[in-house]
């Protein structure tokens, strides 16, 4: 397998805490304003991902709480966005493809001159370095995207929710 | 030093990855997401300057040539023959294209399979007679041309020294000498030993995945490009050296403080002896010898100062090459899509 992850099984972890999400954000006048620049924040960074479903349950990674609008920093400057992402276990196996999913879903949604820095909070997990370098290598990322079974595993965990 | 944007290419559809220029200096290759490798010249460039020149944002580089039926992913690199006639190109799809030219036109004669996935990188060794592949299995293939099937190639060896991911391989400029770069953050030497080819040296040092090397025009240096930031210039020391180190690549000089991302390419003109590098913050970055250390006996601690910041793309710099016959001519390439050509100029070092 291309980056070690889409083996079947068991659930490793079949009972996952799961969290209260937060309000929609309050659209303000000038939001509305067509003419008020909106620059690029913590927050619209994390609506863009907070829905991502988790690959082994039918939860978003804000119930989870994998992602949080405070492991968000947006340079806007520098056009770089920073991500940290908690995996429920430390030993998680999907946490490479939950941060490959992070990833496409913020390179798609993003300009194309931002640049994203993704890895795993300090602390929690087993592998955390290994997987940090594997994350921030852009061709081995972009192979693995080339990959039709891993691109349709992400895409169904990044597609929008029915409503 | 004066540096002058003299061209800015469009015409690859998505990311572009590698940028080489023929041994003539003349053809400028280019590959990256969209498949296909292009090939740019300019028709006007030995003709006397026009009246006022040429004032279009090419600088008269036109793309001559599409080859886009050789792979069916990504192709990653490409590199030239020595005597320009073949040129050879690496794919995320895990084959190599060997192109040759027939009746004024490239067509791929030989694709070369083995490798178990992504090919990261390919090159030709100066004599022509062999080629060299990397890939993700994290081996370092060794192919010999087969005059006696026309234009087939051999394997003649495969290298399993490196414990990751292969990033790039580089020939000696003389020599059958080939270094090997990867994501274990190591460079490793090969050299044929007669019956087969054998890794010779590991040189440690980086602290993470070396993206890129290249060897200085006497092939008694290299210089290397690392995700930790640095750039640095390792010495070759030879049996018998005279300073009484064992035989060895080592560190004399580490550029740091400079990039703020990792540094995807470098690229050490036989000409100028000025290193560029291409980082991940979009810039490229020109390194030239201290001069106040020219006098002195620094050999073995040169010091390399940033002579000049270039704000090359709007993405990450994938690759720079410095055209191996017009000196301080400068090609880029990047996530931006665009190819660019540069003309150093002024540059104070003597070669």
């Amino acid at each position: 397998m291309v980056l070690g992850f889409l083996e079947g099984g068991q659930l490793e972890n079949a009972t996952p805490q799961v969290f209260d999400t937060v309000k929609e954000r309050p659209v303000t006048a000038a939001e509305l304003d067509d003419n008020v620049e909106d620059p690029i924040d913590a927050r619209e960074v994390f609506d863009l991902i907070r829905d991502i479903n988790d690959p082994e349950h039918p939860l978003t990674l804000e119930q989870l709480k994998v992602v949080a609008e405070e492991l968000i920093t947006v340079d806007t400057q520098s056009k770089i966005v920073n991500v940290s992402f908690t995996p429920t276990i430390p030993h998680c196996s999907m946490a490479t493809l939950i941060g490959l999913c992070i990833r496409v879903k913020l390179f798609r949604a993003l300009p194309r001159e931002y640049k994203i820095d993704l890895s795993i909070s300090p602390g929690n997990h087993d592998q955390e370095k290994a997987i940090n370098k594997q994350l921030q290598d852009k061709e081995r990322v972009a192979a693995a995207l080339e990959n039709p079974n891993l691109l349709s595993v992400v895409d169904k965990c990044i597609a929008e929710p029915d409503y | 030093m004066h540096v002058q944007l003299v061209g800015t290419l469009s015409g690859h559809a998505d990311s572009i990855w590698c940028c080489a220029w023929s041994p003539d200096g003349c053809t400028l290759a280019t590959c990256g997401t969209d498949k296909a490798i292009r090939l740019w010249n300019n028709p006007s460039q030995n003709k006397d300057e026009e009246a006022g020149g040429d004032r279009s944002t090419d600088g008269g580089w036109k793309c001559a040539t599409i080859l886009s039926d050789g792979h069916s992913r990504t192709v990653r690199r490409v590199a030239w023959s020595p005597c320009g006639r073949m040129l050879a190109s690496c794919s995320f799809d895990g084959t190599v294209c060997v192109w040759s030219l027939k009746n004024g036109e490239f067509d791929c004669t030989v694709t070369l399979e083995g490798h178990e996935n992504e090919v990261k990188a390919v090159a030709f060794s100066p004599s022509g007679r062999y080629l060299a592949t990397c890939s993700r299995d994290k081996t370092v293939w060794i192919w010999e041309q087969d005059h006696d099937s026309g234009d087939d190639f051999e394997c003649v060896s495969v290298q399993s020294c490196h414990t990751q991911d292969v990033k790039c391989v580089c020939w000696h400029p003389s020599e059958d000498l080939l270094a090997s770069a990867s994501y274990d953050n190591s460079i490793n030497f090969y050299k044929d030993e007669g019956d087969d080819w054998t890794c010779d040296f590991t040189a440690v040092g980086h602290d993470s995945t070396v993206w890129a090397i290249d060897f200085d025009r006497d092939g008694g240096r290299l210089v290397s490009a690392s995700d930790d930031r640095t750039l640095r210039v390792w010495k070759r020391y030879e049996v018998g050296n005279e300073v009484g180190v064992a035989p060895s690549w080592k560190v004399i000089s580490t550029i740091q403080g400079f990039h703020p991302r990792p540094i995807y390419a470098v690229s050490w003109c036989p000409n100028t002896g000025l290193i560029a590098s291409g980082c991940g913050d979009n810039n490229v970055r020109i390194f030239a010898p201290d001069p106040e250390q020219m006098a002195c006996e620094t050999d073995d601690a040169p010091n390399f100062l940033q002579a000049t910041l270039i704000e090359a793309h709007q993405q990450d710099v994938n690759c720079v090459s410095w055209n191996p016959k017009q000196a301080g001519l400068l090609a880029t390439v990047g996530d931006d899509e665009t190819i660019k050509l540069w003309q150093v100029s002024d540059y104070d070092v003597p070669i």
